[in-house]
């Protein structure tokens, strides 16, 4: 394995990531700390969107339906268990399945693109009504009640070892940190294997990588399950951060968000998207406070301007101004060095005649 | 002795609506074989290739590959049997590069250290080592239709399939295809469908000629340019 210029950057990302998480807490206010974990969580959904549209391909309007359902899984598993560390593997097992077996039907169904966005997103409006009708006390899972669009109250994490001290919200920060970052590191290895290779391939060109003899429906299959584990990771820190989880999650307005952040940030990349969540969730959360523009009209603007004009995103877009740059560098350096060669050869020729 | 039939259909037909665009062929191929499939535009000579190679499913009849029942198999399990398969359009992985197109191929039956090797035997073979870092999505149309026979042949198939593989190219670039298909035909049997018939000259021992879905003569590449039915048929398409 060679240590290319990609690798280069994701060690840079990661320590960037580990001396962040290290710095923030004695330089950030506790309320700012608090409030990053959310924009953590959905961190980790841009990744797995980035995984799975960015790398693989798959368009789908509906990550929010995996995170919702981590979020979920883990907040009803932790209150019947009364503690977090079964709910937090119960929940991105939740979350995987689900993905599974909606991605089942799609892929080996030969769903087109097209279809595969509006059924993933109808999939998650439909969690979003019905888990809104859930008000009543006859809608209990075990000892939680689902509570409608009023939703559940977390049960916050705790040590997975005696003495089981739950943790304060402001630890949340380090587990969604944490989560983040062996996230990143574990896709980013995913897309330089085999496996990652051949979803790329698929990306660029289906029938080719049929023809070649791989079961594309199999590979999509498998991201897709891995990107929902991603996101049902990342709804565990959400409702922590939180400290409840609502059926909005699951609403139009956050599937939306989630698209925006991949073209804001970049498919192809896996920084990218993260990137782009932060800044719309500071974007959006400052604009709150602002309180004079619409936050949609905002976020509308947003998507048609990087549509129009960075279509690529702006992650990609840079990589490519900094590749252009330093081909020029280079070539300029070259042909600098070509000169001196001539006019070393120039002197050279001079001195031979004069003798 | 005559060597066994490797690829074979029976009464293989596809239907499109009214549109007869195979109609009920019956097909031989003995192994080691190079053949070739001509016929003028809209024969039916993609169309039957494409249900050879799992891209179509037949409106009735069987394609058997080996003894392999390959009738109405996807792609990748037809590739699987060990066939490689070029298109008539070129599919190709056209963001990734050179090296990354046929590396995937390469890979698809070998171990890294086997596929490393082997994708760069192939990049020599077909000479594009000074583009192999390139995507090949901005490559020219000639050398994209040579990354895509680096993916078949980087696979080390027994049975090779390819339409129209000199479509497109200058007079330089077909002949030098020509060649490569020659050493192909040293270790794997071969379909191939063309338009060019000087192309065929280059190659073919044997032709099977369609017209409007069925085969009007299978025969020597002179005995075919010499049947009335075949000049009319190419005339009357105002073609060769
Ligand atoms: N998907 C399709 N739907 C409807 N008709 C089709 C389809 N594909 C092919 N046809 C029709 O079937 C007939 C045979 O087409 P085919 O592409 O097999 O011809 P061809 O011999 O490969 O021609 P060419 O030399 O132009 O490549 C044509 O009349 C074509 O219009
Ligand atoms: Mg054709």
């Amino acid at each position: 394995m060679n240590w290319s210029r990609e690798n280069r950057w994701r060690a840079v990302i990661v320590a960037a990531g580990v001396l962040f998480t290290l710095a923030a807490p004695s330089m950030l206010e506790l309320f700012t700390i608090i409030n990053l974990s959310t924009a953590i969580a959905l961190a980790i959904l841009a990744l797995s969107l980035g995984l799975i549209w960015g790398y693989g391909g798959i368009l789908c309007f509906g990550q929010t339906a995996f995170f919702g359902i981590g979020a979920y899984a883990y907040t009803i598993a932790a209150v019947n268990f009364g503690g977090s560390s079964w709910a937090i593997l119960l929940a991105i097992l939740a979350a995987a399945a689900f993905a599974a077996v909606l991605g089942y039907f799609m892929f080996y169904g030969r769903v087109s693109d097209v279809y595969m966005a509006v059924i993933t997103l109808t999939v998650t409006l439909i969690l979003y009504s019905l888990l809104r009708r859930t008000s009543g006390p006859e809608y209990k899972i075990g000892n939680a009640l689902l509570g409608g669009f009023n939703g559940v109250n977390s049960p916050p994490l705790n040590l997975p070892w005696p003495p089981y001290t739950p943790l304060y919200p402001e630890h949340v920060f380090y587990v969604g940190m944490a989560v983040l970052i062996i996230g990143y590191v574990l896709c980013a290895w995913l897309v330089q294997t085999h496996f990652g290779r051949v979803a790329v391939a698929i990306r660029e060109n289906e029938l080719r990588a049929e023809l070649i003899g791989y079961d594309t429906r199999l590979y999509k299959l498998v991201l897709f399950t891995i990107g929902g584990a991603v996101a049902g990771a990342g709804g565990i820190i959400f409702c922590n951060g939180v400290g409840r989880i609502t059926p909005d999650v699951f609403n139009l307005y956050n599937s939306a968000l989630a698209i925006i952040w991949v073209i804001v940030g970049g498919r192809g990349t896996l920084v990218g998207p993260v990137l782009g969540s932060f800044a719309l969730f500071y974007l959006t959360t400052w604009l709150g406070t602002q309180g004079t523009v619409n936050n949609n009209l905002v976020l509308g603007l947003i998507l048609i301007v990087f549509v129009l004009a960075v279509p690529k995103g702006i992650l990609p877009t840079f990589i490519s101004w900094w590749d252009k740059a330093r081909q020029r560098r280079s070539m300029q350096r070259r042909e600098l060095k070509v000169r001196r060669r001539r006019g070393r050869a120039s002197l050279l020729e001079e001195a031979a005649d004069e003798k | 002795m005559k060597s066994e039939v490797v690829v074979e259909t029976r009464n293989l037909s596809m239907y499109f609506g009214g549109v007869k665009a195979v109609d009920r062929v019956n097909f031989n191929l003995r192994e080691n074989e190079l053949r070739c499939l001509i016929g003028p535009n809209g024969a039916g000579k993609s169309t039957f290739f494409k249900c050879l190679t799992g891209q179509l499913v037949p409106t009735s009849g069987d394609v058997i590959i080996r003894d392999f029942n390959g009738t109405g198999r996807l792609p990748h399990q037809i590739a699987r049997l060990g066939v490689g398969i070029k298109t008539q359009v070129p599919n190709v992985f056209d963001g990734l590069s050179v090296h990354e197109n046929i590396w995937l191929a390469a890979r698809r039956w070998h171990g890294a250290p086997r596929a490393r090797t082997l994708t760069g035997e192939t990049i020599e073979r077909l000479k594009l080592g000074d583009i192999r870092n390139e995507p090949v999505g901005r490559l020219a149309h000639g050398q994209r239709q040579w990354v895509e026979l680096g993916m078949v042949v980087a696979a080390e198939p027994w049975l090779v399939l390819l339409d129209e593989p000199a479509a497109g190219m200058t007079h330089e670039e077909t002949e030098r295809t020509a060649e490569l298909i020659r050493e192909i035909n040293q270790q794997a049997t071969m379909i191939v469908v063309e338009h060019d018939m000087q192309f065929i000259r280059m190659i073919s021992s044997k032709v099977t000629v369609f017209h409007e879905g069925r085969i009007l003569i299978e025969d020597t590449m002179d005995v075919v340019s010499a049947d009335p039915r075949v000049r009319e048929v190419y005339l009357g398409h105002g073609n060769a």
